[in-house]
């Protein structure tokens, strides 16, 4: 018995090695394919639209507030009937996010009244200089939708009149 | 001595003076109770309904006048219903309860009431951050209102108040704290109530709309977001600029105020200023300032500043590095000598003016005060001296305000003044044209221009005990062609000298002429002749050609004119040399008000491009002459100054930064009390000495 110890062994190891021959493979074949993320991953930020192609983001800077590693900087401005960017009264002139700062915590999209900053699935983040992580506005707002218009927007007067538009109850 | 009231206030006993406001003695224990309406520098309304507390009184025996006891104790009997700590008078053996459940309970349900007509925009408003109702729903309210939100009060959101101030219908509450600053301490009703209930409005009354100089405080004192500036609308959000002191330098009242600085993207990433805001000093500008103090330090952020000296060269003035057009200044100074004349503004700071006059000395040259008023210099010797305070003034006091319109010309003078005659001081104005404080006079000399000197010297003739038998006298004098009316003016207060506040105040058309004329600048009179006889003009901080002072056509007997300058001038672009200097917001220094006190301002944000600061240019200046002067910083200058220049004995940048307690308390904690003022932990400025009075 004592010489056959080694050699189950050995059997054994070798079989889990002949199993796995026929296993479908892990690896994926990055860049070319790409795995699918969890639903609550949090990835690179969007500045979503509304689907009539204004901005979401009010410009009211409580995401740069709430954000620990202070990588968020925004400006705000005031919109006009002529020059509309969002429905409300104020719209980020400046959005500026530091890559390199964030720390994908997500607390920018927890304190958004407008759920305007959403961390999205793209986690392909790499620069080549300190500058180019800061990612401006262009950047991070979505395209416009298919039945929206770009932005800035001419619109009726009257039509919005509140400050911060009215939200309905955030779904998850 | 007013009688002392002692009374307990949950728990704590106090003893108060007799007629303070429950809130109040509540307050100076750091008792926070509640409030919108009230504020310590008005009357109490009891309108808001939000300081509502039990108040229990000691129950007093009909027959015999004492106090029932029960257990030794005075019985204590409680009202059926709360009342207002802001219009309740403390009384003996009165018992507050602010935390209990009765008052705790109506406090939750008055916000909750205010809640069913404010929009809660906080996110985009500019309050947001800094907000009383903000701050005292977090800290009172209930998590959830009982009302329907669809019922929610709308209302015009977007109102101009006036060209400077928005109003949002939607977010006022109602306090009235804008009308009544307007009705009672700025003096000017121009804002009102409009209809009842709830459509109550804000509405203004006056054309232009919203027509007063002290409009920008409303939006300080407005406990919403409903009152916001134009100028600093979205500019950023409250919490994201940093506070650095300094004093308002377009007038010499000499305003404590505080800027708010920002590094910004739009401003291609350099620190800016938001906003500036008052930062209290009783003595001063109490927890206000004017529109011009608020709104008007743009230029220093002007695209037009000049950022690199300049040297003529073939008629053309180019730029050059610093060495270079020291040198160049320094041989055309040194060639001139006693022909060489400096001609120095009071915008300049205490330390620029004292190095250049050290500079002038040096030379054995003259160091003139550029248009300031005809016989200031009468101030150094019968200015009003320490101790001296406009707040402490009525009855017994007679003000005489002569050939000046404080409220166009030093808009805060005004306000204390006119304060001061409500308390019951003797106002007496003698002008040529009516002013908005004539209503507040007792008594109105009308005289023709250049003609106040003689009206002056006619008051104690004309009015008698109400000059000469006052306890107190104090003379505001302005510009009236001659230094008749100063020389006039001083004759009134002569036997007074000294005394506190009893003195001469120059209005000066700038902030620190007063700090010009202590260290010893001369007035200039006749600029073309001093031009036409010098052979250099340093010219710091003015434009005479520019203000048609000094006609530059005459170009032949034209002297070298150096100019240290913010912009390029009339008379800077004219110049030889061009020495491109700092504004007040990027260094330190101090300037001395018209009061005669000494305050010192604080860098707010970075300097522009290879700027230098006033004094350092002239000590640099003089390092290439071969004098020694100070450059290495505006304290070392100061603690120069103060050891040669008797008036300034014992003045330090610590004396200056040295703060006391100041009522009412004001500051970031006490946002819903008083106001977005700033308390003063900075220094509250320290009165010159009457050291120069033989003269």
């Amino acid at each position: 018995m004592r010489v056959l110890e080694p050699l189950i062994g050995l059997g054994k190891g070798l079989w889990v090695t002949l199993r796995s021959m026929f296993e479908k493979p892990v690896t994926v074949q990055y860049p070319e394919h790409k795995k699918p993320v969890k639903p609550r991953f949090r990835g690179r930020h969007v500045l979503k639209r509304y689907e009539n192609g204004l901005e979401k983001c009010i410009g009211c800077a409580l995401c740069a507030a709430a954000c620990p590693a202070d990588a968020i900087f925004v400006e705000s401005s005031e919109n006009t009937d002529e020059k509309r960017f969002s429905p409300g009264d104020r719209y980020a002139s400046t959005y500026e996010i530091n890559m390199l700062r964030c720390i994908y915590c997500g607390f920018c999209e927890e304190a958004c009244p407008t759920e305007a900053i959403i961390l999205g699935d793209n986690y392909e983040l790499s620069f080549t200089d300190r500058r180019q992580a800061i990612y401006p506005k262009e950047m991070l707002i979505e395209p416009v939708l298919a039945n929206g218009q770009p932005t800035p927007q001419k619109t009726e007067p009257g039509k919005f009149t509140r400050s911060v538009p009215e939200m309905k109850d955030p779904v998850d | 001595m007013a009688k002392m009231v002692s009374l307990t206030i949950d728990g704590r006993s106090i003893s108060v003076l007799e007629g303070t406001l429950i809130v109040n003695a509540a307050k100076t224990i750091g008792i926070d109770i509640p409030v919108f309406c009230y504020h310590p520098k008005m009357e109490p309304v009891g309108m808001c309904r939000q300081c509502l507390v039990e108040v229990g009184r000691p129950m007093i025996d009909r027959s015999t006048g004492q106090p029932v006891m029960e257990g030794g104790q005075p019985k204590i009997a409680f009202g059926p219903k709360l009342e207002t700590a802001c219009t309740t008078p403390v009384s003996e053996g009165m018992i507050v309860l602010s935390q209990s459940e009765k008052a705790k309970a109506s406090q939750k349900e008055i916000l909750e009431f205010l809640l069913t007509s404010h929009p809660l925009d906080c996110p985009v408003c500019d309050k947001g951050g800094e907000c009383p109702l903000q701050n005292l729903t977090m800290e009172h309210a209930s998590p959830q209102s009982r009302f329907i939100y669809d019922e929610k009060h709308h209302a015009e959101k977007h109102v101009a108040l006036g060209d400077k101030i928005w109003l949002d219908r939607e977010r006022c509450i109602q306090c009235g704290r804008c009308i009544r600053f307007q009705d009672t301490v700025a003096g000017e009703p121009v804002l009102a109530f409009y209809q009842r209930g709830r459509a109550t409005d804000i509405i203004t009354n006056s054309e232009p709309p919203f027509d007063s100089i002290f409009s920008g405080n409303t939006t300080d004192i407005c406990p919403v977001g409903a009152l916001t500036t134009a100028d600093f609308r979205f500019g950023a959000r409250p919490w994201e600029m940093k506070a650095a002191a300094s004093i308002c330098s377009l007038c010499p009242v000499g305003c404590n105020v505080t800027f708010n600085t920002r590094r910004e993207a739009k401003a291609n990433g350099k620190v800016v200023i938001k906003r500036a805001l008052p930062r209290q000093n009783e003595q001063v500008n109490e927890i206000w300032m004017c529109d011009r103090g608020r709104f008007g330090w743009h230029y220093t952020e002007s695209e037009e500043r000049l950022a690199k000296p300049l040297v003529r060269k073939n008629g053309k003035l180019e730029k050059v590095s610093w060495g270079k057009a020291i040198s160049l200044a320094a041989n055309l100074l040194a060639d001139s000598k006693k022909d060489a004349v400096v001609l120095a503004s009071g915008r300049l700071s205490n330390e620029d003016l004292f190095n250049l006059k050290q500079l002038a000395d040096g030379l054995g040259g003259e160091a003139l005060l550029y248009d300031s008023l005809p016989g200031g210099e009468l101030t150094t010797t019968y200015g009003v001296p320490a101790g001296t305070n406009i707040s402490d003034m009525g009855a017994g006091t007679t003000i005489v305000v002569a050939a000046s319109d404080l409220y166009h010309e030093t808009p805060i003078w005004h306000l204390r003044v006119k304060q001061a005659a409500e308390r019951g001081a003797t106002l007496v104005i003698v002008n040529s044209e009516a002013t908005k404080l004539d209503k507040y006079a007792k008594h109105i000399v009308r005289c023709e221009k250049g003609g106040a000197a003689k009206k002056v010297n006619g008051l104690v003739k004309e009015f008698g005990d109400a000059i000469s038998a006052a306890e107190n006298l104090v003379v505001f004098f302005g510009a009236d062609g001659s230094s008749a009316l100063a020389e006039a003016c001083a004759e009134l207060v002569k036997s007074r000298a000294g005394k506190p506040n009893n003195g001469l105040i120059g209005v000066w058309p700038r902030a620190n002429d007063q700090g010009a004329l202590e260290l010893g600048f001369k007035p200039a009179r006749d600029l073309q002749a001093v031009f036409d006889r010098a052979s250099v003009v340093y010219v710091a901080g003015a434009d005479p050609i520019g203000d048609g002072a000094v006609n530059a056509k005459n170009k032949k007997q034209r002297p070298f004119v150096i100019v240290q300058e913010l912009f390029l001038t009339e008379t800077a672009s004219l110049a030889d040399i061009v020495l491109p200097a700092q504004a007040y917001t990027e260094r330190d220094g101090s300037y001395a008000s018209g009061e005669r006190r000494v305050q010192r301002f604080y860098p707010a944000v970075p300097p522009l491009g290879e700027t230098k600061a006033d004094y350092a240019i002239t000590a640099q200046l003089a390092a290439e002459l071969g004098f020694e002067l100070e450059g290495r910083s505006a304290r070392l200058v100061m603690d120069k100054l103060a050891a040669s220049v008797k008036s300034f004995t014992g003045i330090s940048y610590r004396k200056l930064a040295e703060v006391t307690e100041q009522w009412p308390i004001i500051g970031r904690g006490d946002l819903y009390y008083g106001g977005t003022s700033y308390q003063n932990s900075q220094g509250l400025g320290v009165h010159l000495s009457l050291e120069n009075k033989k003269a």
